[in-house]
């Protein structure tokens, strides 16, 4: 089964959307858990169980979910950095899933990724300048030495930092400054897709402001292309164009950012958005709030039909036997419950 | 009517290679019998060694409490002996941490884990610690208590464990909670159920309680009164429906600006805090938050001290708080 992929609807006005920069289609990514008696398999981790979307060029795409649901590792399929179990993945017209490691080095410099945490993601023993010349260094980039200096100057005025910070090591930083040099670290490689991986959620409330509104300017100013992966609600309300939530290994609503905090489709949705706590106590006191029983399940032994159904306030019979298919209800607008 | 809990002119520092860190810098703060109260600010403000401070939790010989007193039900807790504080620890106050796993003893059962408490605090049997470890876990909404607690901590997940730190903390009714980021840890629908759990409770048992987060919206609905801190201090304190309706710091005026709300239109560009929080080895004289602040006036070189502004419940440590306070009216 091959959905289109589940690309952007044209605006309303015979405008067309810009060209689809990456296409992830039937996605599946199994773990094996070992470590039984003579290392064999005991059981299969289905982190992500056919995942299908697209990013089109200069969009954020927001990827939400709760810890688990395989978001992450959707990130890495797309990256290269896991080889996925099947499914495809097609970025600028290359088919990654077939391409040799060899080939895989070009394109890994067009696809980049921000992580979550800038404490452990830079090396203690590198200067600021060398995390930085680094990458530009080994794929040939700025071959020239004083070129380099210089084009590692601009990469950290582009991200808010002083050209003495390139003297600096890691633990001379604050948290947020670690992060502009993690941003820094993915544009030197003149990258048109940057995964972000919760690129915000280790930082302090007052300057995750700042990095938020950083990477919208460089979005801007370069073109880029985010597929930005989190779990906090409201700040992929503000940063995505369009926004898919994830469940235990599967997609299971996607829509443009306003349809879908507007008019959330399925129950985890809805319970997923009821749950974020409102910083004003009067409009908490009356807001109604869908406290989901119990937990998320084991992707080891992923429930039966819809994976959401032993948590779902609406379940009915047909639920627990029959998987909902991720369908479109309303133009550009997917999700995956039978009675949606 | 006196508070359960008042902590006077706390200064707690602690010794590092960088020098000496003033981690809660001289904070006052009470709690009445039942209330809930919120400690907020961001890494770094002293909100959690504020409440280890209150438990004598901090570790010698860098960190010291280098003064202040910390009275409990009219006793001061500086004074006591090891000994007596042995007693107050767990017994009459209790401390729920962020992250459960590591707070578990993880080669001893979820059972055991309640009854040790139990059995020294309050002199229990064995049948008798037994059967309130079941009661304790069937009230934090463990199912099927019996069979959980031949359990380790590793087999429960981490809401699970999360509720079974509650369970612990509830152990020898204390009258005092001090939840410590209770479920910066958890994913959003668990962290819905555990804030939910622990209101019931401190609501049923008359539990007072101490909740320190990060996190402006948790604090909103759980709290009755909260206290903003930043870099060691309080800067602003006030019922929770007047702190958010009407913010009297800039600190908490920039908090409540720079995140994006789910009840709010989506704004084009967040209005971030600028710069960064203060070295605390190197703390100016004068308000920590002037660098970074939209109001700052030539007097903030001076300490502001933490003043009624407008009502005589909500306090602010800023010279321009009445400025302020009619700017966000208008």
């Amino acid at each position: 089964m091959t959905t289109p992929a589940l690309r952007a609807t044209p605006p309303r006005g015979g405008g067309e959307t810009t060209p689809v920069l990456l296409e992830v289609s039937d996605l599946v990514k199994h773990f094996a858990v070992g470590g039984g008696f003579l290392g064999r398999a005991e059981g299969l981790v289905r982190a992500i169980d056919g995942v299908s979307f697209a990013i089109h060029r200069g969009e954020t795409l927001g990827l939400v979910g709760e810890s688990g649901c395989g978001k992450t590792t959707t990130g890495r399929c797309i990256l290269q950095l896991e080889r996925p179990t099947s499914g495809r993945i097609a970025f600028e017209g290359a088919e990654l899933t077939a391409l040799s490691q060899d080939e895989l080095r070009g394109v890994r410099r067009r696809m980049q990724v921000i992580f979550q945490d800038p404490y452990s993601s830079l090396n203690p023993r590198m200067t600021v300048g060398q995390i930085l010349e680094e990458p530009i260094k080994v794929h040939s980039i700025v071959p020239d030495q004083a070129a380099r200096a210089a084009r590692i100057r601009e990469l950290l005025t582009q991200v808010g930092l002083h050209s003495q910070h390139a003297d600096r090591y890691p633990h001379q930083l604050s948290g947020g400054q670690r992060q502009r040099v993690g941003i820094a670290r993915a544009l030197a490689m003149e990258p048109s897709l940057i995964v972000c991986d919760e690129p915000v959620s280790a930082l302090d409330v007052s300057i995750q402001a700042q990095i938020i509104n950083l990477l919208e300017e460089l979005q801007t100013r370069l073109g880029l292309t985010y597929l930005f992966i989190a779990h906090d609600l409201s700040v992929v309300r503000h940063i995505s164009d369009r926004v898919a939530v994830m469940y235990l290994g599967k997609i299971v609503e996607l829509a443009d950012r306003q349809a879908l905090y507007e008019d959330p489709l399925h129950p985890y949705t809805r319970a997923l958005l009821s749950a974020v706590p409102i910083p004003d106590p009067q409009l908490e006191a009356r807001r109604e709030r869908v406290v989901l029983r119990g937990e998320v399940p084991s992707a080891l032994n992923p429930p039966s039909g819809c994976v959401f159904h032993p948590r779902c306030p609406i379940a009915i019979d047909r639920c627990s036997a029959e998987i909902p298919p991720l369908r479109e209800i309303k133009p550009g607008h997917w999700a995956a419950c039978h009675l949606a | 009517m006196a508070a359960l809990l008042e902590v006077r002119n706390l200064k707690t520092t602690f010794q590092t290679a960088g020098g000496l860190v003033r981690a809660v810098n001289g904070v006052s703060w009470d709690i009445q019998e039942g209330e809930t109260v919120a400690l907020v600010g961001e890494s770094g403000c002293g909100k959690s060694v504020s409440a280890l401070s209150v438990m004598q939790l901090v570790a010698p010989p860098a960190g010291r409490i280098e003064g202040g007193e910390i009275l409990f039900k009219g006793r001061d807790l500086l004074k006591l002996t090891d000994e007596e504080m042995r007693h107050v620890r767990g017994r009459e106050i209790a401390m729920i941490f962020q992250e459960p796993m590591t707070s578990l003893n993880p080669v001893l059962t979820i059972g055991r884990q309640l009854t040790e408490g139990l059995e020294i605090h309050l002199n229990m049997t064995p049948e008798q610690s037994r059967a309130r470890a079941i009661e304790l876990l069937a009230m934090v909404g463990i199912p099927d208590p019996e069979r959980r607690l031949a359990q380790y901590p590793h087999h429960f997940s981490g809401g699970m464990r999360q509720r079974m730190m509650i369970a612990m903390a509830l152990a020898c009714n204390p009258s005092l909670i001090l939840a410590d980021e209770p479920t910066t840890a958890l994913d959003v629908t668990i962290q819905a159920q555990i804030l939910e759990l622990m209101r019931d409770l401190s609501r049923r048992l008359g539990v007072a309680m101490l909740i320190i987060t990060h996190n402006l919206g948790v604090v909103a609905r759980y709290a009755d009164r909260v206290n903003v801190m930043y870099a060691g201090r309080i800067i602003e304190r006030a019922t929770a429906a007047a702190l958010y309706a009407n913010p009297r710091h800039p600190y908490t005026l920039g908090l409540l600006r720079s995140v994006p709300r789910l009840d709010e239109p989506r704004r084009a560009r967040l209005a971030p805090i600028e710069g960064q929080p203060p070295d605390l080895t190197r703390l100016p004289r004068g308000c920590a938050f002037a660098p970074r602040c939209a109001y700052r006036v030539e007097r903030c070189d001076e300490p502001p001290p933490l003043e009624p502004v407008g009502a005589a419940d909500h306090l602010a440590a800023c010279w321009e708080a009445a400025r302020l306070m009619k700017e966000v009216a208008a």
